[in-house]
This record gives structure tokens, C-alpha cells and sequence, in this order.
């Protein structure tokens, strides 16, 4: 498998969120607005991606039997490095994120990614992986918190878009519309993946 | 006794751990497809996150304070809660293999779960005292087992429903959450 198709699973096929639905807390609670949601977006790249890479390097030496803790304190170590970067250079960011930031040690696609691809292949492979999954999952914050903060509040990135004339639909930034936004969102990305899947079956028989 | 009332309330209703904060939306999806699941594994997060911000409160308080080392609170809390349950496992099934074959599978799931680490980072967060932090526990603990109860419920109603295709599975649950988070708003403005 070539590095960019690594790369690319993570953006569609096994997208982190839409597909698997896995780490799903910070993405509906931090998505309130764009910011927010691309700083997690971010957060949450640096440390798969690092995290990664330093699974693949010890991998030889890791006993299989305590791999998992082993994991989990590189995690930790990561996720500790990026909330004391942020709390240094971006304090009011970091406060909006809140527990949500720590919370990152638990995802479940980082654990995964480690145990599924980066204790298994090199470096190399391994760092587009997790850049990879990393990009997907920025990529489902983006939208996500764009579509909550346009509908929500009627701003992008803290600007007004609409006007005063309208109305924001507050829902949409409470819990209740991001549970129902992802539903329909997973709802598209799944009949667009079948649809595509259709047509690479038509193509194989023809 | 009042401030004690009000937490506990607050955890349960007003900010559902589930519906309002988001956490531990892995298990609540995977779990709530059967109802005798859902009632077992709210049973073990309600035990394991009490007895997991007990000990985490301990530490924080007698160990990374005195020696300064609050700001490893993260990797302590993540290492602490995660042996605690495999302890917990390896007790309950040498001392009640009956229960742990009921309950066994659901502490291996919790682990390493947002939700069981939430507790002791908010306990922190604001300062709580060893019983308030006790309280708030067993108060979310509750408030999990009340929508995982709640969601399997419906979603065991949801089987005889006709959903169009590409909602069926994820989809469907989402808007399903959505509607009791938008339920569980009214309770806001009880407090």
C-alpha cells in the first residue's frame, strides 16, 4: 500500500468519525464553534500522529503483555505536552476546551490506531497513518462545528455572516442539534460511500 | 445537606454525563441495544467511577499536591483508573465468579473510558470535598445508568420501526439521543 493511500483512508473510508464512530465526545461537545473545534481538530493530529510514530519505534521492545498500558502512558505523556503548549500560548482556548483536552488520553482511535497499524509497520507508514486518521478527524471538527456555529449563531470564526436580521436556531449549539446534526451526517457520508461502492462494482463487472 | 442535594440532582438530571456533556457516548451506543446490558453496565460505571474518584481524590490530594506535581495529574488519573478496574477484576473473579459473569465483560469495556476518567479531572476542576466529590459520583454514575436505561428502552421499541436505509444503525441512534437531550433540557431550569 502506497503512503498516500494510507494517507487517505483516514479522510473517507475509515473516517474516525463518520465511519466508525469512535471518539465521539469532544466532537459534538467542543464543536460550538469553528475555533474550537479546529484547535481539538488539531490537538487530536499532533498527538495520533506522535503517538504514531513513537508506538512504531518501540514495537521491537514493547512485551506484548503490558503493550496496552505501555500505549496509554505514551498517550498520556502526549496529550500532557500538547494541554501545557496550549495552556502556555493559547490560555483562553485552552479554558473553552476544558476537561474535554485531557479527555483526549481515552480516545478510542488513538488506542486503536496504535494497536491495529503502528505496532505492526515501521515508522514511515506509521506516520501517515496516523497524519491520516488525524486529518479525517480534523477534517468531520471542521464541518461539524461550521455547520453548528453558521446555524447556531450566524457567525463564522466569531465574524457575523447573515446579518442582524437573523434569527440564530440556538439548538443548534446546544447538546440536542449535535446529536442530531452527526445522525444526519452520518446518515450522508453513508449513502454517498454506498454509491460510490455501486459504482466500483458496476465498473468491476463491465 | 443542601449543597449535597443540589450536586447530586444536578449530576443526575441537569448535566447528564450522557446527554448534556457528551461522555461516554462510545459505550452508550454500543451497549443500548439491549436492555439487560444497558441496566448491568450501569450498574458497574456507577461502582467503578465512585470507588476510581475516591482513589483519585486521595492521590491528588496526599500525593501530587504536597510534591507539586499537579500538572502529571492527567497521566496519573489515566494509569490509576485504569489499574484500579483491572484489580478490581482480577478480585471480583477470584472472590465472585458469579458476578463476574454477569458484570465481567463491561469492566473490561470501561477501563480506559472518558467517563470513568471525567469524574476525578472534574472533582479538580472545582474543588470538590472528599464527600461532595463522593456525591457527584455516584450522582453521574446514576445519570448514565438513567439514559443508557432510557435509550435501550427505546431503541428496543425502535426495532419494529421502519427507518429509512441510510439512517438505520448510527444514524437513527444520534437523532434518537438528540430527542431525550432535548428532554433532559427541560430539567435546566429546575436548580
Amino acid at each position: 500500500m502506497s503512503n498516500w493511500k494510507i494517507f487517505s483512508k483516514g479522510l473517507l473510508d475509515e473516517n474516525p468519525i463518520f465511519i466508525l464512530a469512535l471518539s465521539l465526545c469532544p466532537a459534538l461537545a467542543v464543536t460550538t464553534t469553528v475555533i474550537n473545534g479546529v484547535t481539538m481538530g488539531l490537538t487530536v493530529m499532533f498527538v495520533i500522529t506522535s503517538n504514531n510514530v513513537v508506538v512504531s519505534i518501540v514495537r521491537h521492545w514493547v512485551n506484548p503483555k503490558v503493550r496496552v498500558p505501555v500505549y496509554i502512558t505514551s498517550i498520556a505523556t502526549i496529550v500532557t505536552v500538547a494541554q501545557l503548549v496550549l495552556q502556555a500560548y493559547f490560555p483562553v482556548l485552552y479554558k473553552a476546551l476544558g476537561i474535554y483536552l485531557a479527555l483526549v488520553v481515552v480516545f478510542a482511535i488513538i488506542l486503536a490506531r496504535a494497536e491495529v497499524f503502528a505496532s505492526k509497520n515501521g515508522v514511515i507508514p506509521s506516520f501517515f497513518d496516523g497524519f491520516g486518521m488525524g486529518f479525517g478527524f480534523l477534517v468531520a471538527m471542521l464541518s461539524i462545528s461550521v455547520i453548528r456555529e453558521l446555524i447556531g449563531a450566524g457567525t463564522l470564526c466569531g465574524y457575523p455572516v447573515f446579518g442582524d436580521s437573523y434569527n440564530p436556531m440556538l439548538m443548534m449549539v446546544l447538546p440536542p442539534g449535535a446529536f442530531m446534526l452527526i445522525g444526519y451526517m452520518v446518515a450522508g457520508v453513508k449513502t454517498w460511500n454506498d454509491k460510490r461502492e455501486e459504482k466500483r462494482l458496476k465498473e468491476g463487472e463491465a | 445537606m443542601g449543597e449535597y442535594f443540589t450536586l447530586f440532582i444536578g449530576a443526575v438530571l441537569i448535566n447528564n454525563f450522557v446527554l448534556t456533556k457528551f461522555l461516554g457516548l462510545c459505550i452508550f451506543f454500543g451497549i443500548s441495544k439491549n436492555l439487560n446490558a444497558s441496566i448491568g453496565m450501569g450498574m458497574a460505571v456507577t461502582s467503578v467511577m465512585t470507588m476510581s474518584s475516591m482513589l483519585a481524590w486521595l492521590v491528588y490530594h496526599f500525593v501530587l499536591e504536597p510534591f507539586h506535581l499537579t500538572f502529571l495529574s492527567t497521566i496519573v488519573f489515566v494509569v490509576l483508573v485504569a489499574s484500579f478496574v483491572q484489580l478490581l477484576e482480577l478480585i471480583i473473579k477470584k472472590q465472585a465468579p458469579a458476578l463476574y459473569n454477569m458484570w465481567g465483560i463491561y469492566l473490561l469495556l470501561i477501563a480506559t473510558n472518558c467517563i470513568v476518567l471525567a469524574v476525578p479531572l472534574l472533582n479538580v476542576e472545582n474543588n470538590y470535598s472528599f464527600l461532595l466529590s463522593i456525591v457527584f459520583a455516584i450522582g453521574s454514575g446514576l445519570g448514565f445508568a438513567l439514559a443508557i436505561i432510557l435509550m435501550a428502552s427505546l431503541r428496543e421499541k425502535l426495532a419494529y420501526a421502519d427507518v429509512p436505509k441510510p439512517l438505520q444503525g448510527t444514524g437513527i441512534a444520534f437523532i434518537l439521543a438528540g430527542m431525550l437531550s432535548l428532554a433532559f433540557l427541560g430539567f435546566s431550569g429546575m436548580l
